[in-house]
């Protein structure tokens, strides 16, 4: 086998400062295009993820026609949603007449094919949670989907205990999924059959969002009532 | 002698077309669209052509993406191929592709979040699109402005073809819908592993199967009316 090298003339050297031009005004160009369209869309962005928020809160939590955004510090207190606060978001939702219909909090646990996180209707009148609602799942079709549309499993979901220990501060009994068939107390999940690992995922989610949401609103719940 | 005979066929046959500048013709467009497909022919993009086909709104989200960026892209490459030494080519083209699939990054957010989150890593990925960075480099870094905007919108339309007869089928079969919108009656049992990655292969080797069929029974039927061998060397 032979390999045929086309001989070619030295190329032309190119300078330097043509190099540095080209790359330069390029990334300047880049720059300002960047900026452009993040600056553009940013409000679009933020509208339409608080018309995405207020949608999930009030499928969670029908009757509801307005809410207050709140942030769970890190220390477990309760503040007003606004920059520069990190923690987990949760939404009191009230009625026409201004009543709390209910608090939307969200949690996550690992499912079979990555996390699952679930936002979570806790009613502090019946120190429980009320209904949920799949917001990011990669579970399979047809079997870790169920989480949001088995009548059987959500029945788990109508009642499910999130009362707090004596000292307030974490739940009296941790929220579990367990085998199907097997529940026996308020505070379990009855796993869906074919789907255990994803029914795990659901109770985890459950317990993460209750554990470290419950407290605080419990804690504040006076000022939580009133809807301004 | 034998040189000289050399020389006349180079310059009666027309130079090969990344030496030279094409004239704005049908074939300029058409191609990306067909001969040239960048999925079905040339077999590139395969990872979001498997990968975000599970639904139609998906492959043509994702179709549409690479089009704005294909054309984008294409036409700074081509605007500025005087400008771009040899030597800065490669940083530069993947600086132009990256800005542009960030400004495309932003802009479905704005349309669809919901749309962003299906899609999820793989809007971010068109900067690592053989498609495109082929396309700047093979074409737009040679051919004027127009072409290069046409040339751009037909491999872009044929990739976004491409992810489309890929995810109305995968859809269809593995959901019993075409854009969300039921076609079968409620007993329909969706064909779930269609809309699981293996899908994405079946789908593809099917329709791979079938162009390559029809491809034989055309060179069957030439060879049975003209007795000339199709492609023989």
């Amino acid at each position: 086998m032979t390999i045929e090298v086309e001989l070619q003339p030295p190329p032309a050297a190119t300078p330097t400062w043509a190099m540095l031009r080209t790359l330069g005004g390029i990334a300047m160009i880049s720059g300002l295009l960047v900026v452009v369209a993040y600056q553009t869309t940013l409000p679009m962005i933020a509208e339409k993820q608080r018309i995405l928020t207020e949608r999930l809160v009030f499928q969670v939590l029908p009757g509801a026609v307005s809410k207050r955004d709140f942030i769970v510090t890190e220390q477990g207190a309760l503040a007003p949603a606004g920059e520069g606060i990190a923690g987990d978001p949760i939404y009191a939702a009230y009625d026409a007449e201004g009543r709390l219909k209910g608090v939307a909090i969200s949690g996550t646990g690992s499912g079979y094919a990555g996390p699952v996180t679930v936002m979570f209707a806790y009613d502090p009148g019946c120190h429980c949670i009320v209904r949920s609602k799949v917001l990011k799942s990669n579970e399979t079709p047809g079997f870790g989907d169920k989480l949001d549309t088995d009548p059987e499993f959500l029945k788990n979901l109508e009642a499910l205990d999130a009362r707090l220990d004596v000292t307030g501060t974490a739940l009296a009994n941790p929220i579990v999924t367990v085998k199907h068939g097997t529940k026996t107390e308020p505070w379990q999940i009855d796993a869906i059959t074919g789907a255990t690992i994803s029914s795990r995922a659901m109770g985890k989610a459950a317990d993460q969002a209750a554990q470290r949401a419950v407290p605080a609103i419990q804690r504040e719940l006076t000022s939580l009532s009133q809807p301004n | 002698m034998a040189e000289a005979s050399n020389q006349s066929t180079s310059t009666s046959s027309p130079a090969p077309l990344f030496d030279r500048e094409e004239p704005l013709t049908a074939d300029t467009f058409i191609r990306g669209l067909w001969e040239e497909n960048p999925v079905f022919v040339m077999m590139l993009g395969m990872c979001p052509a498997l990968a975000v086909t599970n639904s139609t709104i998906n492959a043509l989200g994702m179709g549409l993406s690479t089009t704005f960026v294909l054309i984008c892209s294409g036409a700074l490459v081509s605007w500025l191929r005087n400008w771009i030494p040899k030597q800065v080519r490669i940083a530069s083209y993947i600086v132009i592709i990256a800005t542009f699939v960030t400004v495309v990054d932003y802009l479905i957010q704005a349309i669809s979040l919901e749309l962003y989150a299906a899609l999820g890593a793989f809007i971010q990925l068109i900067v690592v699109n053989c498609i495109i960075l082929g396309r700047a480099e093979a074409y737009a870094s040679k051919q004027r402005l127009l072409p290069t905007i046409v040339n751009s919108l037909g491999t872009g339309l044929g990739f976004t073809l491409a992810l489309l007869s890929l995810g109305t089928v995968r859809e269809l079969l593995g959901n019993g819908s075409i854009l969300g919108v039921q076609l079968f009656s409620d007993n329909f049992q969706g064909w779930v592993i269609m809309i699981l990655p293996p899908g994405g292969f079946f789908v593809l080797g099917a329709w791979l199967l079938f162009f390559n069929w029809r491809r034989l029974r055309k060179e069957r039927r030439m060879t049975e009316q003209t007795g000339v061998i199709a492609n023989a060397v």
